[in-house]
Order: C-alpha cells, then structure tokens, then sequence
C-alpha cells in the first residue's frame, strides 16, 4: 500500500514543479518593449574579454532609448551568462529566443560558442550578431558577422609584412583550435601562391593558456637567424600572449629584428599587461581606439562616461557590436517590424558610419565592408597606426585560398543560400530550406 | 522490484517522478497549446533532458564512490567519451549536408584538408555499432585503468588524483585538432537521429523520455548491484578494506568490476547528453567538471543513489536561476553550498531529510 | 612649410641665449637655422620623409642633433598641439603615465615651454624599419663621442643595426680613430660587412674571422655565401663556398651543443616552477594530509598581492617584488589559517571531504577576486633587472626572470627545509604528523600546530605566485592552470617527502623540455601526464616513499 501513497504524493509534488518552471518560462510580458538579447560570458575563462561586449550593447540601448526608442517603443536588454561553457550557450541560446522572445542578440566570441548557438537559431528563426574576427567558412541565414573574416584581416597583414617591411621568412605561431587553424591554412596557400618556399614558413601550435615559451621562442630565434627577414603571424589566443611576449623580449628579440604581427592582441588586452616588452610590435584590426575620427572621440567619451572609469579602453569586437546594433536599427526601421525575416532581407545593403570615419556596408553574405588597418604597440597600451588598406575590404565568407572552399559562395539576395557550390550548381548542407 | 526497493521510499519517489516525467512533459510540451499556463516549452524539455543525464553520472558516481570508497576525480572523462561515441555517430548521419557537401568526411575534416576518414571514425555510421561504442570505449579504459590501479593497490587519495590526471591528458589531447575530433570547436551540428530530425519537438520528447527511463533503469541496475551480495562484499571493502582482503574476497576484483560498470553508465549518459544539448567539446574533460559531478553526489547524499540523482537536479537547476539571474554571485553561492554542506550536511541533503524523519518518529514514540 | 621654417629659424634666432653671447653671430645663427630646419622637418606623417629628415640631421655636426634623434627613438619627440613646434616631451609623473601630463621642452633651444595636458602634445610616430635604422644612424653619431667606452658600444649598435649604408661610417671612423679597444672593435665589426666585400680576397678573409662567430647576420650570409643554388642568389666561386661550408659546420656543431645545454637550463626553469607551485602543496597535502583544491588560489593571491604591492609603491619598481616576497606569504598565509580554522579543522581524517569543502573555497576565492579587482588581467611590471637574458658566453644565454625564479625556487625549498629540521615549530610538525596523539600526550598543541602548517603551506603558495606574475598572466584564473600539475608533482615525488617534490619538479620541467622539440608541446605533455600514471601503478608510493607507519594512515 505504501508505495501507492508514496506515488501520489510524488505526483503532486513533480506537477508543482513542472507548473512552477512552466510558470517561470511563461514570464515573458506583452509587446509594450522590444527585447534585446545579450550572449556574452560573464564569469568563467572569457569573462575577461566578453563583458566589456555586454556593456557596449547596453550602452547602445540606452542611448537609442534616449534618442526616442525604436518604432516607438523603448529596447530592453536581456542579459543572461553562458558563463563560458558551451553547452551552456546554446541552452542560453533558446532560453533568449524561446522563452524571452528577444527580437535579436548580440553575442558569443569563441568559434565554438558560435557553432553551438548556430542550429538554435536556425532552428527558431532568431537574429544573432557576431562581433568577433573568426575563420570565415560559414554563413547562416540568421547570423551577421560583423568582425572581421580573414581577408579583412590575416591577409592584408601579410601583405603589409612582405611589401613595407620586406618579410621573406614567416612563423605561423597559433593556439590550437579552429581558428588559427583555418588562417594559418589559408596563409600558408596565400605565401605559397606569393612563391614562398616550404622551408620559410615555420608553423607552430599551442594549446590554450599556454606558459612555458622558452623553447618555442628560442625556436623562432633560431629560425629567424638562419637567413632573411623573419616575421611572425600570431594567432596566439588571451592568456597565451604575456608569457610570449615577455619571454621575446628577454631573449632579446626587438620588434625591429623579427615582428610579430598580432590579430588577437586589442587595447583590451593590453590593458591587463606590462606593455614594455610588446613596443613596436604590431596588430592587425578594422578599428584602433587611436584611429583619429571625430565619431570615434565620440564613441570614446560616451564609454568612458558610461562605464565611468577614465582608464577603460575601446576595441575591435566593440566597434562591431556598435556597426551591428546601428544596422539592425536602421533594419528593423527600414522593415517596419523587428520580424527576423524581414530584418534577415531590409538588412542587406544597409551602410552605416563606422568608428574610424568611413562606412560599413552589410553585405548579402552577411558580412561586412571594413577598413584594415595595422598598428604599432606603444608604452601607454595603444596603437600607433602605421598601414592601412587604401579601400574598404568586402568581407568574404568563403576563403579562396582553401581548396575546399574555392567554389562556394554566399548570396543572401541572389541565391538565397549560404554555401552554394559553383561547380556543381548546387546549395548544399546546413542552410537549404 | 519490490525487493530491490524495500526500505527505500526515496528509491519509490525517484521512480515516481521520472514515470511522471516522462509523461507530464512530452503531453505538455506536444500536446498543450503554447499559450497555455500548462504549456512546458521545448526549452524546459530539453533543460530537464540535461538535468536527467547529470543525475545519471550521478548515480554511477555514486556506485563506487558511496558503496565502493573509490572516488573518481575522472568520471567526466566516461562521460565525454560516451557523448563523443555518440557525437560521432551524429556527425556520420549528416551525410552530405555538411557545408561542404563532402558525402562522407564531416566539415571540420573538409576544412583541415583531410582527404580520407580516420579508421577509427569507421563504424560510427552505424547506429548498432555506436551504441556499442559509447559503453565499450569508457568501459575499456575504466577496466585497463582499474586494473592497473587496483592490481597495484593505488587506492583513496592516490587514486583520486590519477583519475584527474587521466581527464586532464585526455582533454589535452581532445583538444589537439590532429586527433580527428574536430579540436576545440569538437562535434555540433547534428541534424537527425534514426532518421528523426534533431530539431524537432516529438524528437526531443521522445529523447527526453528514454533519458528519463535510462535513468530509472540505471537507479535499478545500481540497486540490483548494492542489494546484492556483491553489494555487501562492496560495503565491507569500503569500510575495512585490509579486513576484506584477509577474509579471502579478491578486493581489486570486485573494485574493478564495480569500477568498469560505473564506467559504462557514465558513458551512456554522456550519449544520452550530446543530442539533447547539441554540441560535446572537449571542455566536458575539464578536472573541474568531474569535481564538480562529486559535490552533486556530496550535495545529494553520499551512499544513497536516489540522493545523487536528487544533487544533481538541485544543484544544476540552482545554477541555471542564478547564471540567469544573478551572475556575479552564483560562484559564491555554489562555493558556500559546498563548504556548508561539507561542514553541515555531510550526509547530504538526504540525511538531512533522515534526520527530520528520525526526530519525527521519536516525538511520535514520546 | 618654407614659411614656417623661416619663422621658426626667426623664433630661434631671437630666443636663443647663445645669440646674444656669441661673437660670430652671423655663422651661428645659419648653423642653427639648418639644424631647426632639419629638425622641423622630421614632423611629416610620411615614414620615408622621416627617414630622409633624420639622415640629413644626423649629417650635422651638431651635439642637438643626436639629441633630437635619440629623443625620437626614444618616442619622446613630439609636436605641441597648437603650435605644431617640435618638442621634447618628458612624463611629469613617471609612476602616473600620460594622465599626468608632459613636461615640454624645445627640441632644438632645450627653452622651458612648462606642462601640458595628456592631450596637449602628439608623439611623432617611428615604425619598426624607421627605429632600426634610426639607432644605426644615433650609434654613427655616437662613433665621435669622447668616451672610447661609448664608442664601442655604439660599434656594435652599428654592427648590430647591419646596414650596407652604416658600413660605411665604421670605415671612416678607423681612418681616425686612434684607441686600440676601438679599433679592435670596429675591425671584428667589419668582418661581418666585409663578408659581403666584392672582392674575393677580403671575402675570404672576413670569412675565417668569422668561424666560431654565432651572430645571426653572420650565419645568414654564410649561408648565402654556402649555397650553390642559383636561385637563392648569386653563386660564388668554390673556395669562397667550401671556406663558408667550413666555417658553418663549426657554428652548428657549437649550437648543438649550446641547444642541448638551453633545452636542460629551459627544463630546469620549467621544473623550478613545477616545485614552487608543488612546494607548498607538499606541506598542507604531503605532511597534513589535506587536499587542498583552494591550493592554486592561495598562489593566484600571492600574485594579486604583488600586484597591489606594486600598486601602493609606485615609485619604487624595482624594489617592490622584494617587499612582496614578505607581503604575499603573510596574506596568503593569513588566508589559508582562515581556511584550517573555518573549514578544515573539521575534516581531519577525512581527506576526500576536505577536497570538497576546499574546492568551494577556491570558487569563492575566485570570485572574491573578480569581483575586487574586476575579471581583467592585472599588469605587474617587471623590474629592470629582470629583464633581458644573462649572456653565459655568446650564442647561450639564459633569461634573467627564469635565472631568479630557478634561484628563488632553490632558496624557499631550503628555508623550507631548515624550517622544519631545524626549529621548533618543524619539530612539532613532524611530530603531530608522525603520531598525532602521541605529540598531543608529550603536550603539543595539535591545534596550534595544525593551524601554523597550514598556513607555512599556503605562504608558500602566496611566494609561489610573486614568482608566477614575473612570468604569466595575473588574473582570476591563475591558480587552476597549476593545480593539477602540482598535485601530480607531489604524487610523482613521494608524498609527505620534500626533497621528492624537488626531485619529481625538476626531472619532468627536464623531460618535458627535451620531449618539447620532438612531439610538440601538447604531446609532451601529454606524454608527461602518462608517464606518471603508469609510474604511480608500478610505484604507487611515488620516487621516495615514506617509511613506517606513517606512510599507511
């Protein structure tokens, strides 16, 4: 008898349950807002770089709420932490999309937080902004890159290399995951294609975090000895890059001797590091907080403002965010609704002011037009801009350097299709309806 | 059944709430319109999925952690290598609807340049042979590791911290693109299982309800074990392990057949995980992710399954609110709940509950 | 800009003190006004017009002009906003940087032009190519400076700098240079033009100089000179070949030997951090019995603390690790007698729950941290004497900051030592270890004890972090990247045995090392991890086992 009364107790406490969670995801209120959604990591390993994002979004919000809101309502932010674990993010994916019904979201920064989100919002139709330079190699219908892809940023770097500062010798140096992969790949086809030879390019990984650069360094000391002038291509990641730059410096390795060009080391970065061993060394972004702009003075003095703390820096991602927010603004406005379908077509070919003075264009591969420019490190943390592309750069999805990836294209307006394979006529794979 | 259960009223009312789980929730998830107050949304389906997958490594943990003594810094490590089991079989369905429309390779093979299929990703486009798999892998290891431990009699503190060595070079080398596993960025995508889309609600319900009946079998197969005259070989090696030994039982033996069998729930619960969350990376590896898998059992009740099971759906359901709500302080409030519960709990919150039963039962004497 | 050049020659010829003394006005003035010209024209935004404008100053026979150069190199040439005059730019407060303000001087008259705001003066900016020719250019200056000792510096500047154009300068300076030192110098330093002499003989000549010589430039045109591929660039006649063949078979056979001394040195420096990280670990694991996953934090503090140490003496950089040695062992051990007295003085005899309890306080540490001094990284700044490398002899060398931390790692493992053998609290350790109530009946107060060795433990770790923050990333996540690494060292070493710790830290720093160049560093790793799990199946006591009945409890 007794488990029959131990059952139905059970019940009525597992219906309450049920009823509460269903009660706590049916919270979502009446259309008197329109939400945002924010995906950044506010605890655990990428905290550090993603929650300077998350400000940057509400920052925006609530200088479009000052400016009179969006179709006449006002924007509220949704916060919510991933706290850098994937599996988490595309829980925290649906959550914004499903429960929250947010109308877009800026987020992630890690490749992999990107691929796990990716199915949930194709699967609920949602609008997701990107900021972060990644490796291309994809375009989905509901995600807008508006970092930059590897030829708004690896490549041009090395043209600045080989033609202003007459590199002949390359180090790919990388932390091991996809993204240094894929560039150091389609460098690696680009030196080639510029007839380097395989013993000039030096290719090296490390895994996340790494500490211990001594060998390495003495490696590339060594490989930049034998001969012509050497540079470094860094895709170092985050924590990876003090110990780098510090072990360079004390083994004697100036800048002026064998440069290492960085496309992960922002202001932000710099910000947490004793710059003195990183001067003359470069980096390579679409946006430096030294870019000389009146936007730009602008955008500054607002985050101080906001942020309120006179020693906070702007970077790269936070300028996408910006580019990102004030196009799907003028989207939403120009569809008339924050629909993502509609946003998904009014978005292509919205231009929009960047930070550094000039225009950004979405594109109907969902990428963005941007400026490349490369900086120098100074003492103080910023960048001395030295180079930069005399155009804007289109950004490609697909690289052309990759022998995989030759053929395809991504054509939101013409083709409808994210990866539509030239040679075989067709759209394959993950984005065909 | 009856048998395995006597005395254990929370062993009935795990039962109980997983038979109505499984019920309750695909009704009113498919069934019940979305505006509805009783609607459950896909969200929360899937939410509960990870929950009931959590519980399950729970339980395993707790097999030879409470009844064996030998707690296992490394049971992630079964976990993530049932989920990749499973993750490999996923990624074969694509088939060619991967990016690159390549017929047999996944993307990240495509895009790294490889040309053929690595020998150990063959099979896995068979679902018989990937079943197999998600036991036999973390199975295999769990038995060569066991045997080499307990052979040499690496136990207690020792063996806690060989387990975390074997999850922290395992996730190293998971790490490495060159393993074939798709590196950092690991296995995602998935588009269908069986031939059923991933995507889709009835899926999810129906995966939901084979975690929630996985679970309730794995509950039985521990109780089965523990019942047993094994269990009780189990308990006495837990408590006086020399003692055991001199009585004549073969202690390494029944500590690796335990140790093996934990070992292969682990893994069936990670193939149980990877398509209800989507993605298996290599950050499932992480010797923090195995410590924290002990604090839920330590949170439940150590040496009660149904207690583990119960740790794992309170302290995950705790951090979903606070990672939504309160970010900045739920790393203190898991960081205090384990000191209190260590300090105050150490039974968990099971023998919490004992207690107040005992006390009850003794003012009803009185 | 003509316009303004004759202005500012005018501004100069009014304001200059020396105008009104000297005699020769009239010459003066003019040698001024082409130095203020050069000078002015440094300020374009053109790198190559930069180049130009610093190489017709450095053509000036004037003192200012070496100054207004070095200053450029230095990044301390700027224009005043406004004005647009070159100024040199000093910080008003060298600890507060740029928000201070600049304190401004003339570049060409040195006249007092006062302060000004972060923003009042723009730096002119020099890129990598521009620096690098820019130090030949100060060095050539520097061959007439008065001290030999200068001078010879300024020879290897100019060797180092391996400009064809630069060459030429060392040339004209042994026609007149008269000390032998210098002499000496600038003749080794020509060896390495003349090896791209035209005239076979020379070339010759320049190329047995240079056996044994491990510079890179030296090795890079010896190896152009060796090749007989047509393709790479001019081929040479044979001997020229054969004697370049000959004098980099020796240059390799001595950076092979060199490579196998750094890979022991690299795995040492490795290993010495494995044992700072561990040490502390074998004290409050090893002897106590505790398994302190809050471990790594206690270092992560000890790393916070040398960056607040650093933070409250601004002033004093190169002194401040020092006083944070003392600081982080006190704040770290302070924290870690919280921990035993809080927390684990209830779980003794329970060791796995201690690692529960302690893995709660290490989250909450963390957070404590994040939440104080924000999720960022913090910058710690290296002290000037540990930067750049200890040159052991040419072509080896060592880095400064790895040289002290393997120095320091020595002396705290024999404080350590010497702590416990030596004194009276070491004895009441050992003894509370050995036989606990044994030593509580002889009248040891366990308590007290249990307290003091935990907190030794966890100073350690806090010195331990100094250490880490001179090498890597001070952040929230400090400690985790070394808390299963340190455990393993313990393990490996033998618990509850210290020269173990010592031994199993530096011997996997060494194997990791030379595994490294073959396998990659995650393999290596990886390898590493293996290695001492079927080590610790064979061996399950670890290298040095404790004796006794201790070893069992």
């Amino acid at each position: 008898m007794r488990p029959i009364t131990q059952l139905s107790k059970a019940l009525v406490a597992t219906a309450a349950a049920v009823a509460t969670l269903a009660a706590f995801s049916a919270s979502a209120d009446a259309e008197e807002t329109i939400k945002v959604g924010v995906l950044h990591s506010l605890s655990g390993t990428m905290a550090i770089s993603e929650t300077t994002l998350k400000d940057t979004v509400l920052m925006l919000i609530e200088e479009q709420n000052a400016a009179g809101g969006l179709l006449g309502k006002q924007l509220e932010a949704v916060v919510v932490d991933p706290a850098s674990n994937w599996p988490l993010f595309a829980e925290k994916a649906r959550e914004l999309l499903d429960l929250q019904q947010v109308a877009v979201v800026f987020g992630c920064w890690t490749s992999v937080s990107r691929k796990s989100v990716l199915p949930v919002f194709e699967e609920l139709n949602g609008l997701l902004f990107y900021p972060v330079q990644y490796e291309g190699e994809e375009s989905s219908k509901n995600v807008f890159y508006t970092g930059a892809a590897p030829n708004q940023q690896a490549i041009p770097a090395v043209d600045y290399l080989m033609n202003e500062l007459g590199a002949e010798r390359w180090v790919l140096a990388g932390t091991d995951y996809v993204y240094p992969r894929t560039t150091n790949k389609i460098l690696e086809a680009y030196l080639r294609a510029k007839g380097v030879a395989d013993e000039d390019i030096m290719i090296n990984y490390t895994p996340f975090g790494h500490s211990d650069w001594q060998s390495i360094v003495s490696d590339i000391k060594k490989f930049g000895s034998a001969g012509k002038k050497t540079a470094v291509v860094s895709t170092i990641n985050g924590d990876a890059n003090v110990p780098f730059y510090k072990e360079l410096g004390n083994q004697g390795i100036a800048a002026e001797d064998i440069p290492v060009i960085a496309f992960s080391v922002g202001e932000e970065e710099l910000s947490g590091i004793d710059t003195g061993p990183l001067v003359g060394h470069l980096a390579a972004w679409n946006y430096f907080m030294s870019v000389p702009a009146d936007v730009n003075d602008d955008f500054i003095d607002e985050w101080l403002a906001f942020i309120d703390d006179e020693d906070r820096v702007t970077n790269d991602p936070m300028e996408a965010h910006y580019i990102g927010f004030k196009m799907w603004v003028e989207a939403v406005e120009k569809a008339g609704t924050t629909d993502a379908t509609a946003v998904q077509d009014a978005i292509i070919g919205v231009t929009v002011p960047n930070l550094s003075g000039g225009m950004a264009t979405m594109l109907a591969n969902h990428h963005i037009t941007k400026p490349v420019l490369i900086g120098e490190i100074q003492d103080d943390g910023q960048f001395d801009i030295v180079w930069e592309t005399p155009d804007l750069v289109p950004g490609d999805a697909w690289s052309d350097f990759l022998p995989g990836s030759m053929d395809i294209e991504a054509d939101w307006v013409e083709l409808k299709c994210g990866n539509y394979n030239t040679k075989t006529k067709e759209c394959s794979g993950q984005n065909y309806e | 059944m009856a048998r395995l259960l006597n005395h254990e009223r929370g062993g009935w009312i795990l039962l109980a709430v997983l038979a109505v789980l499984a019920v309750v929730v695909p009704v009113a998830n498919l069934a019940v319109p979305a505006d509805s107050v009783f609607h459950v949304s896909t969200y929360t389906v899937t939410l509960l999925g990870k929950y009931l997958c959590y519980a399950m490594l729970a339980v395993a943990l707790d097999l030879v952690w409470g009844y064996c003594g030998i707690l296992s810094l490394g049971h992630g490590a079964f976990f993530a290598l049932g989920g990749y089991a499973m993750g490999m079989y996923l990624m074969r369905q694509i088939g060619d609807r991967g990016v690159y429309g390549h017929p047999e390779l996944p993307d990240f093979m495509v895009f790294l340049n490889w040309d053929a299929l690595p020998w150990y990703w063959y099979g896995f486009d068979q679902f018989w042979f990937a079943m197999l798999m998600v036991a036999l892998v973390p199975g295999l290891l769990a038995f060569v590791f066991g045997w080499l431990a307990f052979r040499s009699r690496v136990t207690g503190v020792y063996l806690s911290i060989m387990t975390q060595a074997l999850t922290y070079a395992l996730m190293l080398a998971f790490f490495r693109n060159e393993m074939g596993f798709g590196g950092n960025n690991g296995l995602t995508d998935f588009k269908d299982i069986l031939g059923a889309n991933l995507q889709a609600d009835s899926t999810r319900a129906v995966l939901f309800v084979v975690t929630a009946l996985a679970l309730a079998l794995a509950y039985l197969f521990c109780r089965l074990v523990v019942t047993s005259k094994l269990g009780r070989v189990m308990t006495a090696m837990r408590d006086a392990e020399d003692r055991t030994r001199f009585i004549g039982y073969r202690v390494e033996r029944f500590q690796l057949a335990v140790f093996t069998a934990s070992a292969v729930l682990a893994g069936i619960a990670g193939a149980l995980y990877v398509p209800q969350v989507g993605i298996i990376n290599p950050s499932e590896f992480q010797p923090l992710n195995s410590i924290e898998l002990v604090v839920w059992v330590a949170v439940g009740g150590r040496g009660t399954l149904y207690g583990a099971a119960l740790g794992a759906g309170v302290v995950n359901y705790a951090k979903t609110v606070l990672t939504g709500t309160l970010p900045e302080v739920w790393l203190f409030a898991l960081g205090a709940l384990f000191v209190l519960v260590t300090l105050a709990l150490p039974k968990g919150i099971v023998g919490l509950w004992r207690r107040r039963q005992q006390s009850r039962r003794n003012l009803a004497h009185a | 800009m003509g316009a303004r050049r004759l202005f500012s020659a005018w501004r100069f010829l009014i304001a200059t003190p020396l105008f009104l003394l000297a005699p020769t006005t009239v010459a003066l003035a003019a040698e001024d006004a082409v130095v203020q010209a050069a000078v002015d024209a440094l300020n374009t935004r053109s790198f190559d017009d930069k180049r130009i404008a610093a190489t017709e100053l450095a053509a000036i026979d004037d003192p200012r002009a070496a100054v207004v150069l070095e200053a450029l190199l230095a990044g301390e040439l700027f224009t005043e906003r406004g004005s647009g005059r070159l100024v040199i730019a000093t910080l008003v407060d060298e600890a507060a940087g740029p928000r201070a303000g600049y304190a401004l001087r003339d570049a060409v008259t040195d006249e007092d032009l006062g302060e000004t705001g972060r923003r009042g003066a723009r730096r002119v900016t020099v890129n990598n190519a521009l620096r690098r020719y820019l130090r030949g250019l100060v060095a050539g200056m520097r061959l007439r400076d008065a001290d030999p000792g200068n001078r010879i510096a300024a020879v290897r500047a100019v060797a180092d700098a391996a400009d064809p154009d630069l060459g030429s300068l060392l040339r004209e300076r042994l026609v007149v240079e008269t000390e032998s030192d210098v002499r000496d110098a600038i003749v080794t330093a020509l060896t390495v033009f003349d090896l791209d002499s035209a005239d076979e003989a020379t070339r010759l000549a320049a190329i047995a100089a240079s056996h044994g010589n491990l510079d890179g430039t030296v090795r890079m045109k010896l190896t152009a000179l060796a090749s007989d591929d047509p393709d790479a660039g001019p081929v040479h006649s044979e001997a020229v070949r054969t004697a370049a063949k000959d004098a980099l078979a020796g240059i390799e056979r001595t950076v092979a030997r060199f490579q196998t001394v750094e890979t022991i040195l690299f795995g040492l420096s490795l290993g010495s951090i494995l044992v700072l990280a561990a040490i502390g670990l074998s004290i409050t694991f090893g002897v106590m019995g505790v398994i302190n996953m809050a471990h790594g934090e206690l270092i992560m503090l000890g790393a916070y603390t040398t960056y607040v140490v650093q933070t409250l003496m601004p002033g004093a950089l190169e002194y401040s690790i020092i006083v944070a040695i003392p600081a982080a062992f006190v704040v770290s051990g302070l924290v870690g007698i919280a921990i035993e007295r809080g927390v684990i003085r209830f779980l003794y005899g329970r060791p796995l729950e201690t690692l529960l309890a302690t893995f709660g306080v290490s989250l909450i540490l963390q957070q404590a941290v994040r939440s104080i001094f924000s999720p960022l990284n913090r910058a710690v700044a290296t002290p000037e004497w540990m930067s750049g490398s200890w040159e052991i002899v040419s072509g080896l060398s060592f880095t400064y900051n790895r040289l002290y931390t393997l120095i320091f790692a020595g002396l705290v493992f024999m404080a350590l030592l010497v702590i416990l053998q030596r004194t009276r609290l070491g004895l009441e350790v050992r003894a509370t270890m050995q036989n606990r109530s044994m030593a509580r009946a002889m009248g040891i107060k366990s308590a007290r004890v249990d307290a003091l060795t935990f907190g030794l433990g966890a100073g350690i770790a806090g010195v331990a972090g100094v250490a880490l923050s001179q090498l890597t990333n001070v952040g929230p996540n400090l400690g985790q990247g070394y808390i299963v690494d340190s455990f393993l060292v313990v393990v490996f070493g033998g618990v509850g045995n210290l020269w173990g710790t010592l031994v199993a830290g530096l011997s996997l720093g060494v194997v990791n090392k030379f595994l490294e160049p073959v396998t990659g560093a995650v393999v290596a790793k990886i390898i590493v991890l293996v290695f001492i799990i079927l080590f610790i199946q064979k061996r399950p006591r670890g290298l040095f086992p404790q004796k006794g009945r201790a070893a069992e409890a």
